[in-house]
């Protein structure tokens, strides 16, 4: 076995074998008792206030009832078995941009005047948020080179279909809208770009990678026609590359006609280094939960920011936020917006925080950030290519160094020893650290794994990783059992294979079951 | 060369001694060699025009804090404005469990490493499961009203049908949100009676037939009232072959019929009364509930959590169920988009309802029906305030109007800021129908004496 310093020979992951919530119901027992109405209230109104009988409740809802500290007991424990960012290594999750986030955020969203505001208060008592609303818009608009900003899309998903719903209108406007009904995506690129252009009427065509791992520029020609609407792409993909050509892909979409939409989900490597406006798009979109900072709330808080050129500015979700000089207020008359995609100014909280990110950072902090990201993904990228059984995908046909995160392969390991990457998924846990993403589909990569290290993380994190997959390696080839069983020491068992065949989805249906 | 080794505490390795180390491990000359596959013609030189930073903590804190002090954070007992996103009182414990770095500053994970937040979940599509009597619920969603697109999105699916039947009750923000993001639809927004706001049944059976993917109602409604003829409209709906939505304010569910019980096939919702802050419309998510059927379930884009057992006895874990119906797999073959949402709410509702209980939720429900009735009451009887939905049955929420008063309810608002009130949205142009018209929400923050207050401040105001 490898020698190791990080690894944690020893570990034992948090396991209180914590029971679902309902086993911890004792009839009658109070967590929390609403305030009561006043009995002069109540002579006053009679039963004025009672519900009409068909639609009285008539039976109270089966919720648990537990005393009120065992309800904390219960979820301190959940949250003890859990690997948050703040406890634990999570560069396995690529595409996800795991950084810090600082606590320091989060104690300004805890002040009162934010988290006890209302979203349309008159505007007169909003003008702290408003402000930071607007000088965030400021921000990505120099981070970006694009010209307007709006943070109204709850999340990246969103964001992307906010800019196929403005692509759209665009032509409609321009009386193409019949005509350009095809966007193009690429296959490495995340599956909201093709979802979300579909969700919004658009047909969808896929750019497969070519033997450089991002698709060949003569693809993007056989593709583009004048029933093109827009291309949709990340640069850098999730593999990690970028493609060099993007400026002649922009180009040859333009001429055609359409318009060219950055999805800069994969910002975290290029912020500061390159921007959507050099590389010739017209729209793009930030996920403030990656590249900047907003914990990633267990699967959200999340807020997608769409940037858009000048001439674009009209379609966008309304309201916006202005400022004349003196007084910061909000713009509803939009004719030509596309909507709404959110109520009010979107995750106005997860807005606050990106602001005091980016000031905590300035402008040479936000370059070393894509700097460190890049520089700790192609440390871990060398040394993860040095472990037995491992590869860097699309290498050696492509020998560049990777942007920001790196997508790998288990094949050879899977060929000689037949663990598989779901299996090292598994057991990479029992030694403290965070799964990993394999890859989103279509998998383009043989066993894939993918990782993201971010500039948040010390050398010595990466070296735990290093070592843990090393480890994981070694043993799947001398004792493949103990890697294809895992976990061992994580806070549950392996999986019953027999119980993923229609799990039942709630405690009732899982009680009823349980009867019958 | 001093610059040059300024040491940022977020990014631990622009330590020129670990960044040496690193570049000679690599072998790579410089960190600008690593960006070699960026063309020259692409790599961005001049200013991003960013501001002056404050790499100091304290120093952060006091600017960003500074911004932050020109909000009014109104006391909860005289915020009066809720329309979708409400003051209620949050339990200790539920900002307990926020401030848990583990939930926050994790993602999804895997279901051995993040076993605690799947359970959290998983409790949570219980409880709500319970409240709604649904069978099903999913990961939540952005808000209510990209629930609501969602719910109706999977009608079309299931019924292969355009049409969307809505009453004109449900607000400015989620009217907007369904006409823009459910795209190539024939939404048909149906009457309201004017006393009520309830659905003109007549409409509705003018517009209904069997090209009707789905009629959707809300309980309570956006202007407040409750819609008593909500099972005769799901049997309508069920009649011609449609689904029948419903949206809800989940804390009215402890005095309020279950929407399952009277026939809804999808629910959908909002959770942000379940314990969490108003964060100035952050604190939003919505709900998505549905029957245990297959052709519903199958339609569902939002993850859902399934209970697996393990290997070990009497021990649980989690997976999502349905990852081959969600975005994620289908992509362009799916006709909804999702992605990262807003799960640590998910997380904190539970707390709430773990904390409220049965017991809980009917008496929260009933000290918010019996104050707001009062508040309606005291308010009505103010020379110059009308209540014009004199016949609508309401939860929290209800219509006053100032007609009588000359006044416009802009400038009224703006005298009772003044005075240190938050008062009722502001309707007159988004319901100009109303006239000068505001909606006002009763909690279970607003004691007698507040709401007294709240009367006797307005009536001085109008007067």
């Amino acid at each position: 076995m490898s020698k190791a310093k990080y690894l944690k020979e020893n570990f034992q992951q948090t396991r209180w074998g914590e029971n679902i919530i309902y086993e911890h119901s004792i009839d009658g027992d109070r967590g929390i008792l609403p305030p009561k109405t006043e009995p002069e209230i109540l002579s006053e109104i009679g039963k004025s206030w009672q519900i009409p009988s068909p639609l009285k409740r008539k039976s109270r809802p089966n919720l648990p009832e537990v005393a009120q500290l065992y309800v904390l007991r219960h979820y301190t424990r959940l949250s003890q078995m859990v690997f948050g960012n703040n406890v634990a290594n999570n560069i396995g999750l690529a595409t996800a941009t795991m950084k810090y986030s600082p606590l320091v955020n989060e104690n300004l969203v805890r002040m009162k005047q934010v988290a006890d505001i209302h979203p349309e208060q008159d505007v007169g008592t909003l003008q702290g948020i408003l402000e930071i609303i607007y000088n965030l818009e400021q921000a990505l608009k120099g981070i970006s080179g694009l010209d307007h900003f709006c943070m109204q899309p709850g999340g990246g998903a969103a964001a992307i279909f906010t800019n196929a719903k403005i692509v759209k209108q665009y032509h409609e406007d321009h009386g193409e809208g019949d005509q350009r009904t095809q966007i193009i995506t690429t296959l490495n690129s995340h599956p909201a770009n093709a979802a979300a252009a579909a969700s919004a009427g658009f047909e969808v065509i896929h750019l497969p990678p070519g033997p450089a791992g991002y698709p060949d520029i003569e693809a993007l020609k056989t593709a583009v026609s004048d029933e093109t609407a827009g291309l949709m792409t990340t640069n850098p993909e999730d593999t990690g590359l970028f493609i060099p050509e993007i400026k002649e892909w922009t180009n040859l979409v333009h001429k055609a006609g359409g318009l060219c939409v950055h999805d800069q989900a994969n910002a975290n490597g290029v912020v500061g280094i390159a921007r959507s406006r050099e590389a010739g798009f017209d729209l793009c979109h930030f996920n403030l939960h990656k590249t900047f900072s907003i914990p990633h709330g267990s699967y959200g808080g999340g807020t997608g920011a769409v940037g858009v050129r000048d001439d674009l500015e009209r379609y966008l979700p309304k309201p916006r936020v202005t400022y004349d000089g003196e007084r910061f207020d909000l713009d509803f008359d939009l004719p030509d917006s596309i909507g709404t995609v959110r109520s009010y100014l979107g995750n106005t909280q997860a807005q606050v925080k990106a602001f005091a990110w980016i000031m905590a950072l300035g402008e040479k902090g936000i370059r070393q950030v894509a700097e460190i990201a890049v520089l700790n993904n192609n440390y871990m990228t060398k040394k993860i290519a040095e472990i037995k059984g491992a590869s860097i995908s699309f290498y050696p046909d492509n020998t560049d160094w990777r942007i920001e995160q790196t997508r790998f392969s288990w094949k050879d390991l899977n060929r000689d020893t037949g663990v598989d990457t779901e299996d090292i998924r598994n057991r990479v846990v029992d030694y403290g650290i965070q799964t990993y993403w394999p890859s989103h589909h279509p998998y383009t990569v043989a066993q894939p794994f993918s990782l993201e290290p971010t500039e948040s993380v010390s050398k010595a994190d990466i070296d735990e990783l290093i070592e843990v997959f090393t480890r994981v390696s070694e043993e799947s080839y001398e004792n493949p059992e103990i890697v294809q069983n895992a976990p061992h020491k994580s806070s549950t068992a392996a999986v019953n294979p027999n119980s993923f065949a229609d799990p039942p989805m709630s405690w009732r249906v899982y009680q009823r079951r349980r009867v019958t | 060369m001093a610059d040059k080794e300024f040491v940022h505490p977020y990014i631990p390795n622009t330590n020129p001694t670990s960044t040496a180390a690193m570049l000679e491990e690599i072998g790579a000359s410089s960190i600008e060699e690593l960006f070699q596959s960026i063309p020259e013609h692409l790599r961005y030189q001049g200013s991003l025009g960013l501001p002056k930073p404050y790499p100091s903590e304290i120093e952060l804190r006091r600017n960003i804090a500074k911004t932050l002090e020109n909000n009014i954070s109104f006391e909860p007992h005289r915020n009066f404005r809720g329309g979708g996103c409400w003051q209620h009182y949050v339990p200790s414990i539920c900002d307990e469990i926020l401030s848990r770095g583990e939930f926050l500053t994790a993602y999804t994970g895997s279901r051995h490493a993040n076993v605690g937040s799947f359970q959290a979940q998983f409790e949570f599509q219980s409880m709500i499961s319970e409240l709604t009597n649904m069978d099903i619920v999913s990961y939540v969603t952005y808000d209510w009203g990209s629930a609501a697109k969602t719910a109706l999105g999977m009608a079309q699916r299931i019924t292969q049908r355009r049409k969307i039947l809505a009453p004109k009750n449900i607000g400015p923000w989620r009217s907007s949100q369904i006409e823009t993001m459910l795209v190539n639809s024939d939404i048909v927004w149906i009457d309201i009676d004017p006393t009520s706001s309830q659905i003109d049944m007549d409409n509705l059976l003018d517009a209904m037939g069997p090209d009707v993917a789905a009629i959707y109602i809300e309980n309570p409604c956006y202007l407040g009232n409750l819609e008593t003829q909500a099972e005769a409209i799901g049997t309508l709906a069920h009649e011609q072959g449609a689904i029948f939505v419903v949206g809800v304010d989940p804390l009215s569910l402890g005095v309020v019929e279950a929407p399952g019980t009277y026939g809804a096939d999808i629910v959908c919702g909002t959770v942000q009364t379940l314990g969490i802050h108003m964060f100035a419309g952050g604190g939003l998510a919505g709900l998505l509930a549905m029957r245990d059927e297959e052709r519903i379930k199958t339609e569902c884009p939002w993850p859902i959590l399934g209970l697996l057992e393990t290997q070990q006895k009497n021990e649980f874990t989690f997976g999502w169920a349905n990852f081959n119906r969600t975005p994620y797999e289908l992509r362009d073959e799916s006709q909804d988009f999702i992605g990262t949402g807003q799960t640590i709410w998910a997380i904190i509702a539970g707390v709430y309802l773990a904390l409220m209980g049965p017991k809980g939720m009917q008496e929260i429900g009933e000290t918010i029906l019996q104050r707001s009735h009062y508040a309606a009451k005291r308010i009505g009887e103010i020379p110059g305030i009308t209540l014009p939905m004199e016949n609508a049955s309401i939860f929290k929420e209800f219509v006053v109007n100032i007609d009588d008063t000359s006044k416009k309810i802009s400038a009224v608002n703006g005298e009772l800021n003044d005075l240190g009130f938050s008062s009722g949205i502001d309707l007159s142009e988004s319901y100009p129908r109303f006239g000068q018209a505001m909606l006002v929400a009763v909690t279970e923050c607003h004691n007698k004496e507040d709401i007294d207050a709240f009367a006797l401040t307005l009536e001085k105001v109008v007067s």
